[in-house]
């Protein structure tokens, strides 16, 4: 991206935003996804981990007819073709929730407590839902 | 009595002080994300699997569904749509709604 203001290259920063809620009984999964399309818009490093009952989110099959409300659940599918692909889950919290990698609808990296905790170190910009 | 939990289990202690409470005989009605407290291999399954032995344990489908959990509910919980909700609500006093 360039700053016109100095006419220099500024780098993209490492965003990861981290969801650690479960999709339809608050809004917070929703709002990550706006503010994760806004960050790729501007070509932002992006990152999204999915941890404690934020894991909920990616299960398959969610079907929200009976409540009259959005499914935004296919949206994570459509991450990809926004560049983002970093989708980081953590197993501890996958299993504890009855939940195996083939019960999401997207390709993850499953990672353990201590590496997660590695990448986050990494980060320029921690975001929470 | 009729006891209902809206939190997920893991994220809040409604379950656990509503579990704390209840009579045996008493119902409790899971709705919102207080249905991932039923999901069969996790880790409250047990917990709620053995208190609905004493217990008369509900669910609420159009919740089940929109959480993508249709087929994952443990044996021993009643499934109801909002017409059982609103029967169970009018042929049970008092009513908590755990927070």
């Amino acid at each position: 991206m360039e700053d016109t203001t100095q006419g220099t290259k500024v780098e993209p920063k490492k965003f990861m935003l981290v969801n650690s809620r479960a999709p339809h009984g608050t809004v917070y999964a929703l709002e990550a996804l706006e503010v994760v399309l806004i960050a790729a818009t501007f070509d932002q490093d992006v990152s999204l981990v999915f941890l404690d009952d934020g894991v909920f989110s990616l299960v398959k099959g969610q079907k929200t007819s009976g409540l009259e409300m959005k499914n935004f659940s296919p949206m994570y599918r459509a991450l990809d073709d926004y560049d983002v692909n970093k989708l980081y889950v953590e197993r501890e919290s996958m299993e504890s929730r009855g939940l195996k990698a083939s019960d999401l609808l997207v390709e993850v990296e499953v990672l353990d407590r201590k590496e997660l905790s590695e990448r986050m170190e990494q980060q320029d910009v921690l975001l929470s839902f | 009595m009729l006891h209902i939990v809206n939190k997920s289990p893991f994220e809040r202690p409604a379950l656990e002080l509503c579990l704390r409470m209840a009579q045996p005989g008493s119902a409790v009605l899971l709705i919102e994300d207080g249905v991932y407290a039923a999901t069969a291999g996790g880790a409250w399954a047990e917990r709620v699997g053995s208190a609905a032995a004493g217990l008369q344990f509900y669910a609420l489908v159009p919740d089940i569904e929109a959480r993508g959990l249709q087929g994952r509910i443990i044996d021993g919980i009643s499934l109801i749509d909002y017409a059982g909700f609103v029967d169970l609500v009018t042929t049970h006093r008092p009513v908590q709604s755990w927070l």
